[in-house]
């Protein structure tokens, strides 16, 4: 036992002349609440990044990277602001997350900005965080919302939806992706019957789904969660023979949806972020490896979240925010040698060797504007009980 | 044509689904109207009992679908329901025995048994999340549908579809059968007489022979097998999370209440009213009057008197209501 001490001790000494330290990144997600089944894959997603980054041993002279996870509650502002704080507290030098738009915001500016702690997140999506005030602290790999719309309205339109009733999620992600695909649709000249918010975490939505489907539409589009609201609407509304065909945005693409619902689902499509690559394949490739679903919603976002956190370190040849921040948008934009999932560390060498990179990432990382993904999608239709991607856009 | 689309379509939105939460609240308001009656305060532990006794069931079917066990097109829960009741039963007796029977023997005043009712809510509701959890719990099987929409559409020719669940179905049954049982045991029975004595005049029923603490076992037997009832079917109907019994609270109130406490006629009444109120305060008219209406003078909007986030303001007002004009409820209750 004294041996090995003293042998750490030694360790810890040299590793200390060679500059190296250990970089802790906080991975913030809601591990309870509205997407519990989504974000353990997700962690592991921004953790399969930083052991890359850690094996390899090339980040700012052989520093190691530390994920270190805590909960948001995904709709808790409390729990996520409170959990940000003690994770500062403990050193953190980036914030991977948060999930849910609400408790994003509610990081940013009370956590975030304050300590001018850097936060990029995978999945944040409601345009009210493109104005917010963030003094470039805050980042996504996920597109707003604004964009969702346009994207959900073409797909209506191509498959011959004329008139649509919308339910949402009463939160800032429900709100603002609602307002997006209503005003995208009616601008493609499709009508909207009505806009009416759902409560999450109620055992009965009969009444709810009584005034949709008094309403009227050719489909149902519920911008809810797949574990909360938004399957009781769905399974309300195939009870009552309201509604059989659903559109399903982000927030409700997962395997889960499907397992609960049944087969009644058949037939029901949406859209999630996403991109047709050879690096979206490969990044699969790398997740099937490490045990994990690498297809399932915002996991390439996480794990490119957490490598444009490294990249950027390298860039700037630091680990304090303050110094990395302003180098996040030269790594995931050109111009630069192209970086794709798992040549984390040839982007790593050709940073210290000064040169430039434009990191693609696994789900095509473009960054604009305020520092949000400029948006690929992927359209997704239910067949034989699976999400299953029928196209790209 | 156009007036059975619009009867169908108030039957599958309005009348199913109310009558079926009417049961549930009715079977709820039972027994807060019986405690009220014979122990003589209003217990705020009673939406906690429900989900325990819920509970347990959901745990025995559990254990009953892992062994193989399941009752052809009913649910399993049906099978677990006896377990469900003793368990209950067991928790309300060991809590009357710890609790409730020292105020009774202090003779406290109906408000601090109140309070004290609170404390054993606040109680019973952790013990229920440390047990399962505060998560939703799905344990219903069997054959979902009696009629499902798309069978009704094809068998009718209609535009508009009715669907019936089983779980709709086996709680009204069951709430009748409950009901049938309640009313000849109050009635018939020499126990059932003594309780209602016991109610009427306390000191009268003492002075006749009638034990009191059997009186109040009996009674907390009953009141166990109706919440457990009660619960199981409201989780089967809808779904099992232990926030949601709790705020079942105020509905049940309201329909104890509104039909005059310690009524068991009045409990009845009232939970179909509050239910019935609920239900089409909050539903969008537009449908049903599009079919009814001549050309041309269809309703352009939804026809919604209150948005469907304020169903619960519904019980309060009727609440207030019959409060403000008739506080011993429609059926001659006790005064609040």
């Amino acid at each position: 036992m004294k041996k090995l001490l003293t042998a750490t001790a030694a360790t810890a000494l040299l590793a200390g002349t060679a500059m190296a330290e250990d970089v802790k990144l906080g991975i913030m997600f809601g591990f309870t609440g509205p997407i519990e089944s989504l974000s353990p894959a997700m962690a592991s997603g921004a953790e399969l990044a930083m052991k890359e980054v850690s094996d390899s041993g090339k980040l700012l002279d052989g520093s190691t990277v530390t994920p270190v996870r805590a909960d948001t509650g995904c709709a808790d502002n409390a729990l996520a602001t409170a959990n940000a704080e003690r994770l500062v507290a403990e050193g953190i030098n980036g914030l991977v997350g948060g999930d849910c738009s609400g408790v994003t915001g509610a990081i940013l500016q009370n956590v975030a900005v304050p300590n001018g702690m850097v936060m990029i997140s995978p999945s944040a999506t409601s345009p009210g965080l493109s104005v917010m005030e963030d003094n470039g602290l805050f980042f996504r790999t996920s597109p707003s919302d604004a964009r969702e719309g346009e994207i959900m309205a073409d797909i209506l339109q191509e498959r011959g939806v004329s008139s649509i009733a919308l339910t949402y999620t009463n939160n800032d992600y429900g709100k603002g992706l609602s307002e997006a695909i209503k005003s995208s649709f009616e601008a493609l000249g499709g009508e909207v019957t009505i806009v009416a918010a759902h409560e999450d975490g109620k055992a009965d939505y009969s009444a709810e789904v009584g005034a949709l489907a008094s309403a009227g539409g050719d489909i149902l589009v519920v911008a809810g969660y797949l574990d909360q609201g938004g399957l009781g609407i769905i399974q309300s509304s195939l009870d009552s023979g309201a509604f059989d065909t659903f559109g399903l945005p982000g927030g409700m693409i997962g395997d889960s949806l499907p397992e609960n619902v049944g087969p009644d689902l058949n037939g029901s499509y949406g859209q999630a972020p996403g991109s047709k690559s050879e690096a979206a394949d490969s990044f699969f490739g790398m997740a099937e490896g490490a045990g994990f679903d690498g297809s399932s919603i915002f996991v390439p976002e996480s794990y490119d979240a957490a490598a444009l956190f490294m990249l950027a370190m390298q860039a700037a040849g630091s680990s304090n925010p303050a110094d990395y921040g302003g180098k996040i948008m030269d790594v995931a934009n050109e111009p630069g040698e192209k970086i794709y999932p798992g040549e984390l560390a040839k982007g790593l060498e050709l940073l210290a060797a000064g040169e430039e990179i434009d990191y693609v990432g696994a789900s095509g990382v473009e960054l604009i504007g305020p520092g949000e993904s400029a948006g690929a999608y992927r359209e997704i239709e239910v067949i034989d009980g699976e999400m299953k991607t029928v196209n790209y856009r | 044509m156009d007036f059975l689309n619009a009867l169908v379509a108030l039957s599958n939105f309005v009348l199913v689904p109310a009558i079926a939460y009417g049961s549930q609240l009715a079977l709820g308001a039972l027994g807060v109207t019986l405690i009220y009656g014979i122990l003589r305060f209003s217990n705020f532990a009673h939406g906690d009992t429900m989900a325990f006794g819920a509970m347990i069931a959901v745990l025995v079917t559990w254990g009953l679908q892992a062994a193989g066990v399941s009752f052809g097109p009913l649910p399993t829960a049906l099978l677990a329901l006896p377990f469900a009741i003793l368990g209950c039963i067991v928790l309300v007796l060991v809590t009357d025995r710890m609790v409730y029977r020292f105020y009774r023997e202090q003779k406290a005043k109906p408000v601090i048994l109140v309070i004290v009712s609170m404390g054993v809510m606040f109680i019973m509701n952790g013990l229920v999340r440390f047990i399962i959890g505060p998560d939703d719990q799905r344990f219903s099987d069997g054959e979902r549908f009696l009629i499902s929409a798309r069978e009704f559409k094809a068998m009718t020719g209609l535009n508009e579809g009715l669907a019936i669940k089983t779980s709709q179905g086996i709680t009204v049954i069951m709430a009748v059968v409950a009901v049938v049982l309640l009313f000849w045991f109050l009635n018939k029975t020499r126990t059932g007489k003594s309780m209602r004595a016991y109610s009427d005049n306390e000191d009268l029923a003492l002075l006749s022979g009638i034990n009191p603490e059997r009186v109040v076992m009996i009674t907390w037997i009953i009141v166990a097998a109706l919440a457990t009832t009660a619960g199981v079917l409201y989780g089967l109907d809808k779904s099992f999370k232990p926030f949601v019994y709790f705020q079942l609270l105020l509905p049940i109130f309201a329909s104890a209440i509104v039909g005059g406490l310690g009524s068991p006629v009045g409990a009845i009444a009232g939970g179909f009213i509050i239910a019935f109120s609920e239900v089409t305060i909050t539903y969008a008219w537009k449908k049903v009057l599009t079919y009814l209406a001549p050309e041309n003078l269809e309703p352009s909007g939804l026809v919604q008197f209150l948005s469907t986030d304020y169903k619960f303001a519904v019980s309060f007002v009727i609440l207030l209501i019959v409060l403000l004009f008739k506080p011993t409820g429609l059926f001659k209750g006790k005064a609040v």
